[in-house]
């Protein structure tokens, strides 16, 4: 079982929580603080598991993390998932993202939370793994679009102009963030399919 | 009305949407909270509006926030609102947020049960998929027992990405309603062999996942899985199998022993290092399981062990950090195996990674011996000053704890070196694990009598420096070493040197600050040592420094009576009371220190933490019994009790056992003496400890002393641990020196006569023999304490509830709560008032699902008997656990070919033992239909089944349990499992042209009494590409097309998907309907692009919809005594018809009107039957069929008339077809 999974930053902003345990609002704001606390102190070329994290942790659960560029990629599962197999499923997630969002950068992520939980949930639910091909996850995800696309009709064009409009005016969009996108290296782990 | 639209959409320009609202938190970096509370009053404002996509928008907000730790729960009903809106756009908000935010304390989650019901059976596949998505996020009890029966009709649905989502809820199911389990087990073992992987994969993980907790009730899906194992290609269902394996092994090791070949081949054939892993790691559990006793194994293990070697030496730290942690499952059942690769491991304990390293100290434990220990430990102490993680340096700390004191301090041979360790680790700062370094200093301290003088030496420095430990507050978690000090200085002060200086340690105004069970600790020991000082003082006739001291305490004890702990404050007014009453004494020049010492005589043992639990409830002893009896029921409930004992009763109880537990016990204890005195590293205890350490003979020729000059003990804080290293270092030699010279002269003398535990050591660790003499003394237990060791189970374990037993047949009572119809009354419960007799008519559905059957293969059966039976058999045995195991075919051949659709498809579902019975009634059955004509084969089937009988008698004693459970499945089966056997296809054609076919088929909708969901198929026939399929109808007043809010009535519905050339699939279509007593025609139009090479074209393809009334109807079954209340009710109105030229069997003409109408059997004599059925606005309907010669007629009663003359003008055209 994977009891949670979170995304983070370099400098531990939540992008993504998804708790598959209950945890009142406060204890999972410590827990990504502690996640983020544990996983940033570590250099880039050490393993990608790791135990602790007092508040989740216990003797079963191991963190299973990735980090991307700004971005760290936390699983966190008991004994039951397997290591090699989870790195995998993270390397599948960010994949997929970079497809759904063509070139997936944090900015993606800041500004369409949303989106990146649906494309979880075709991925995970309740905390087990629901599916791993990724052209299946992608073509599940493009068929909800469309479907929220067709129902968006006449009710969601003046919203989009309005959006449009708003964006034009806006003297602070955020032009000097510069994150480049997300470059995808795996360390030269085997493939796994 | 218009006014008020128009306005919300006005403001709706106005309200900020998800990327506003990020954007804005990200411009108000610097007031960011008060930002978000003005925002989170907007979003209680768009709430309040009528319009569902403001409040959507809203909870979509509502989401984000919650991720930066907002609580939303007050909008948890705003979130289930927009959870039923219809568009899924909105719905997908709803669920995410109650997903994030809903769990089992949420109080309007009950109100969602009948949302998510309906989500379920939407036609919109998608809606189905978020409503599970959602669910499984934030189920609960109540919500898994009232959807546990949709969420099962939904494993079967025809879309895989709804069964596959459906099969992994029903672990979250289960959890919260664990009495589901037996009902959809046989439906989730299905799915194992599903044919879309997802799905399989999905019935693997849940499979797994509870097999996980409670394996044993899994042992019977082995053969199943090592199918799967021996077949499947995708690695992910492969792991988890793998892992089952692993988990299924320690169970049974037969299976391990099948499992090492497949898993070797797979170690040397798969290239993915994830697949090797698990495979090397079930492997070692399958050794650990078969460990005893199988000696050809070791090649496993060498290629396991040598497989990770690999994996450790790997460049990939998650490799190494993996093949560590699989090396110390190894290290438990062959530590000589990981032994030899201790170079690497120690190697690892130097790796820059804290979790390789943790991994490494794990196996570390299993790495040391008596010689290298020391060693080991001091690489363990620098790494102790190194590390500058709290967590890590605990972790170090508790590692060298545990490798020194493994199996009885085996390892240690200087126990004076274990003791500078300890006191070493003391000068740790901030670590939680001050208690484990006291309790092993008190271990050690009581049980090696030996060391107890320069324990007490160590301690007495360790109070002396008490302000170095107990200064600051962060070092909290170390000052619990006092506890043990200060015990241990109060318990053995006759060791103490100079005592005066430690009282007066133990009395500074700072020990006030430490924790309250420690003070009150000290307050005990002050009062021993005390009282030490004091007979020292008198036995030399120092008169004036005996009062001195006294003086002392009674100056120094009111600070402890201050003390806000009521213990320190009641042990210290006690105490203080005490002394001045000596003082009084001593003013008399009274001798009192004799007496003060009385107080504390005598030596506390040591007793095992489970001693308590291990007492045996002695023999004759019934707890449960009652000591009086319970005041009967008749009287009144305010009679006063009487006296609880009564003298008749306790006379009459007593005698029993204490005599003969006495004699017993005096027996056991005798036995027990022996024992120990025939036990070398037992000493019996004395009543007086100083006594017995001077004529102890062994402590004599310890070498204290000379190691007492050569250590500069009395520098505080620094015992130098090290030193010892060096010390041991000569002292091996020295005794090596000697050892050969002994050689030379007595060739063999062996030292083994002085070692404690010699049942583990190797010839070389024989050489080194303990610096002292130690005798550690056994904890003790009850005398006759019994040797279970299963005490640490946790009552409170949540996968508890899952321990069932699966085999069994299910139960009556056991059926999923069904959301129950308008005549639910009439199903009357058959356990309770139907005579058994009349059961066998009762079980509709399933003699429906073994006509067809039998129609299948009727044609071959006479022929093919025998031979039906043979395989039959061989079925049977393959699904037998123990026939699987102990004959061992080659795993190739496991898989064996199926017998034919017939078994597989019917009996996969059923538990083994069930299936056999089933066949027998099965067989019976046919007797009844065939036996008249043939009685020749009656005969012969007859003796068949008599010799299956006698076989196994158990199993027919059953009987009566399985055909109640046949029959809570066929209800089941009758309500809810509408999958279309092969050979009867439900599905009419609708229209056809040279691009494309379209099938459909009609359902009444279960939730719904006004819809029915129309399931079209549609098939490429070209070679082209279909897309943008458009389905349109004409709606009739009556009878209209349900489609997406706001479209309009000429709108078509796009089907969800697009057709590459040859392939089908089905998309579902709602219809609404106000009556449905006569039949329907729609007309309608699909429209299509056609696009190929040469381009794209417009196709259209027109069609008619029929709906005939049995469309209407829904399976319902109906027992006997229900159906004739109906009858006699007299409501109902008659109509009936006649059908000439039939041919067909009465099974087969049954089995087409249960099919095609959707009836079920009620009752059948000879070729009479009784059919029940319902129409989707409740019209009971009843059938009376009788066959004659060459015609059938049929009876109806039904509560419209007109539905039943078109029920039955339908039902002739069927039969007349026959």
């Amino acid at each position: 079982m994977i009891k949670a999974i979170l995304i983070f930053n370099n400098h531990g902003k939540p992008r993504l929580s998804k708790f598959y345990q209950r945890y009142s609002e406060d204890t999972q704001q410590q827990i990504i603080r502690e996640t983020f606390h544990l996983v940033s102190k570590r250099d880039e070329n050490v393993c990608n598991f790791l135990e602790g994290g007092l508040l989740i942790g216990g003797s079963d659960n191991k963190l299973i993390y990735r980090h991307y560029a700004t971005l760290y990629f936390v699983f966190c599962v008991d004994s039951s998932e397997s290591e090699l197999g989870i790195l995998d499923l993270i390397q599948v997630f960010v994949e997929t993202l970079d497809k759904c969002f063509e070139n997936v950068c944090e900015l993606d992520l800041i500004f369409h939370v949303d989106k990146v939980h649906n494309i979880l949930a075709e991925m995970v639910m309740g905390g087990m793994v629901l599916e791993t091909n990724m052209n299946e996850i992608v073509t599940q995800i493009d068929a909800q679009n469309k479907l929220e696309k067709s129902e968006a009709g006449l009710a969601g064009a003046p919203a989009r102009a309005v959006s449009a409009v708003k964006n034009m005016n806006l003297p602070e969009i955020p032009r000097n963030i510069n994150i480049g996108d997300i470059s995808i290296k795996v360390p030269n782990l085997p493939t796994f399919k | 009305m218009a006014l008020k639209m128009v306005k919300g959409s006005i403001d709706r320009m106005f309200d900020k949407n998800l990327q506003d609202l990020v954007r804005g938190i990200r411009n108000h970096k610097e007031d960011e909270a008060k930002y978000i509370s003005q925002c989170i009053d907007e979003i209680k404002q768009e709430l309040k509006q009528d319009n569902i996509a403001v409040k959507a928008n809203a909870v979509c907000k509502l989401t984000y926030l919650q991720m930066l730790g907002y609580d939303i729960s007050w909008a948890a009903f705003n979130i289930i609102e927009v959870m039923s809106a219809s568009k899924f756009t909105f719905k997908r908000i709803g669920y995410l947020a109650a997903s994030q935010c809903f769990h089992e304390g949420t109080d309007v989650i009950m109100l969602t049960t009948n949302q998510i019901r309906k989500d379920l059976s939407s036609p919109n596949q998608y809606d189905t998929g978020v409503a599970l998505t959602g669910l499984s996020c934030f189920v609960t009890p109540d919500l898994a027992r009232d959807l546990a029966n949709d969420i099962m009709t939904l494993m079967s649905h025809t879309k895989p990405y709804i069964r596959k989502k459906a099969v992994l809820i029903m672990y979250k199911v289960f959890l919260k309603y664990p009495e589901s389990l037996r009902p959809a087990f046989p439906r989730l073992k299905e799915k194992l062999e599903d044919p879309d992987p997802g799905v399989q994969s999905a019935a693997v993980n849940v499979i797994c996942e509870l097999a996980r907790r409670n394996p044993k009730n899994y042992l019977s899906l082995a053969p199943l899985f090592f199918k799967l194992m021996t077949s499947s290609t995708n690695n992910w269902v492969l792991i988890k199998i793998i892992k089952l394996f692993g988990a299924l092994t320690p169970l049974e090791p037969r299976l391990g022993k099948k499992l090492i070949e497949p898993l070797t081949n797979l170690i040397h054939s798969t290239s993915a290092m994830s697949l090797l892993y698990e495979c090397v790691n079930t492997v070692i559990a399958v050794l650990i399981s078969l460990s005893s006793g199988m000696p050809n194994h070791s090649a496993s293990i060498q290629l396991c062990v040598q497989k990770l070697r690999i994996l450790i030496e790997d460049s990939d730290q998650n490799l190494k950090y993996l093949g560590l942690l699989a090396m110390s499952k190894i290290l438990k059942t062959h530590p000589k195996s990981v032994q030899s690769h201790k170079d690497l491991i120690l190697q690892c304990l130097d790796d820059k990674d804290e979790s390789i390293r943790l991994r490494a100290l794990d196996l570390l434990y299993g790495m040391v011996s008596k010689k290298n220990l020391m060693e080991i430990v001091k690489k363990l102490m620098i790494h102790v000053d190194k590390a500058e993680g709290t967590t890590y340096r605990d972790e170090l700390l508790t590692k060298i704890i545990d490798i020194c004191s493994q199996s009885n301090y085996q390892y240690i041979t200087n126990f004076e070196w274990y003791i500078s360790i300890l006191v070493e680790l003391t000068r740790l700062e901030g670590t939680r694990h001050g208690h484990l370094i006291a309790a092993q200093m008190l271990d050690v301290a009581i049980r090696v009598k030996a060391i107890r003088k320069f324990a007490v030496s160590q301690m007495a420095m360790l109070l002396d420096n008490a302000h170095l430990i107990a200064s600051n507050t962060q070092r909290n978690g170390i000052c619990e070493v006092l506890y043990a000090a200060a015990w241990i200085c109060g318990e053995f002060s006759e060791h103490l040197e100079e005592a005066n200086q430690t009282l007066e340690a133990m009395l500074r105004p700072k020990v006030t600050t430490l924790p309250g069970h420690i003070q009150a600790v000290y307050v005990q020991n002050m009062v021993k040592l005390y009282a030490s000082i004091l007979q020292q003082k008198e036995q030399a006739g120092e008169k004036e420094a005996a009062q001195e001291i006294t003086q002392l305490m009674i100056e120094r004890l009111p600070q402890f009576v201050q003390s806000a702990d009521l213990e320190v404050q009641e042990r210290a007014s006690c105490i203080l009371q005490l002394i001045k009453y000596i003082q009084k004494l001593q003013v008399k020049e009274v001798p009192v220190a004799e007496e003060v010492i009385a107080l504390f005589a005598g030596e506390l043992n040591p007793v095992a933490p489970k001693a308590q639990k291990k007492v045996p409830v002695p023999e004759g002893l019934d707890l449960d019994a009652w000591i009086n009896e319970p005041p009967s029921d008749s009287e009144s409930e305010d009679e006063k009790p009487k006296t609880i004992f009564h003298d008749e009763e306790q006379r009459h109880s007593k005698p029993r056992h204490p005599e003969m537990d006495e004699e017993e016990l005096a027996r056991r204890r005798e036995a027990r003496k022996q024992e120990q005195a025939n036990n070398p590293f037992y000493i019996k205890s004395s009543p007086s400890p100083q006594k017995r350490y001077q004529d102890t003979p062994g402590v004599e020729h310890i070498p204290v002393v000379q190691i007492d000059l050569s250590v500069p003990l009395k520098v505080p804080g620094m015992p130098m641990s090290d030193q010892y290293v060096k010390l041991e270092e000569e002292r091996r030699h020295k005794q090596k020196l000697e050892k050969d010279k002994k050689k030379k002269k007595q060739k063999k003398e062996k030292r083994g006569k002085h070692h404690r535990h010699n049942s583990l050591h190797t010839e070389s660790e024989e050489d080194i023999a303990p610096a002292h003499h130690v005798d550690i003394i056994t904890e003790e237990m009850p005398e006759n304490a019994l040797p279970s060791d299963e005490d640490d189970k946790d009552p409170n374990d949540p996968y508890k509830a899952l321990d069932i037993d699966l085999d069994k047949p299910l139960a009556d009572s056991e059926k999923l709560p069904v959301q129950r119809h308008r005549n639910a009354e009439a199903l009357k419960t058959p356990e309770s008032e139907v005579p058994p007799v009349e059961k066998k008519s009762k079980k509709p559905k399933k003699k429906e699902k073994k006509h067809k059957e039998k129609e299948k293969d009727k044609g071959k059966k006479k022929e093919k008997e025998k031979k039906v039976v043979e395989e039959e058999e061989e079925e049977k045995k393959e699904e037998d656990l123990d026939f699987w195991l102990s004959t061992a075919p080659p795993p190739g051949s496991a898989a064996q070919p199926q017998s034919g659709p017939q078994t597989s498809a019917a009996v996969a579902s059923e538990p083994e033992g069930v299936k056999k019975e089933e066949r027998e009634e099965q067989q019976e059955e046919e007797e009844e239909d065939e036996g008249k004509k043939s009685s020749k084969h009656k005969k012969k089937k007859h003796k068949k089944e008599k010799e299956e009988k006698s076989k196994d008698k158990k199993k027919s004693k059953k009987k009566h349990h399985h055909s109640e459970e046949e029959m809570a499945e066929s209800v089941q089966n009758g309500t809810l499992d509408d999958e279309p056997l092969p050979p009867m296809s439900s599905y009419r054609l609708l229209a056809e042209n040279p691009y494309i076919k379209t099938t459909y088929d009609i359902q009444g909708n279960l939730q719904n009494d006004s819809q029915v969901t129309v399931s079209v198929i549609f098939e490429n026939k070209s070679t082209s590409f279909l897309k943008s399929m458009e389905l349109n109808v004409l709606d009739s007043l009556n009878t209209k097309m349900l489609r997406p809010e706001g479209s309009s009535v000429h709108d078509g519905i796009p089907v969800p998907f697009q057709l590459p050339p040859g392939i089908s699939n089905e998309a579902q279509f709602v219809f609404t309907l106000q009556s449905i007593v006569m039949a329907q025609k729609l007309k309608g139009t699909l429209s299509f692009i056609v696009k190929n090479d040469e381009g794209s074209t417009h196709e259209k393809l027109d069609f008619k919809l029929h709906f005939s009334c049995a469309s209407y109807l829904i399976t319902t079954p109906c027992y006997s005594d229900a159906f004739a209340k109906l009858l006699e009710s007299g409501d109902l109105h008659m109509s009936s018809i006649k059908v000439d030229g039939i041919s067909i069997s009465f099974q087969h003409l049954l089995a087409k009107i249960c099919f095609h109408h959707h009836f079920s059997v009620v009752e059948r004599v000879d070729s009479c039957a009784s059919m029940y059925s319902r129409s989707i606005q409740g019209h009971h309907v009843c059938l009376l069929v009788k066959k004659g010669e060459n015609s059938v007629s049929i009876d109806g009663k039904c509560s419209d008339p007109t539905l039943l003359s078109n029920l039955l003008d339908e039902m002739k055209e069927t039969l007349s077809k026959c």
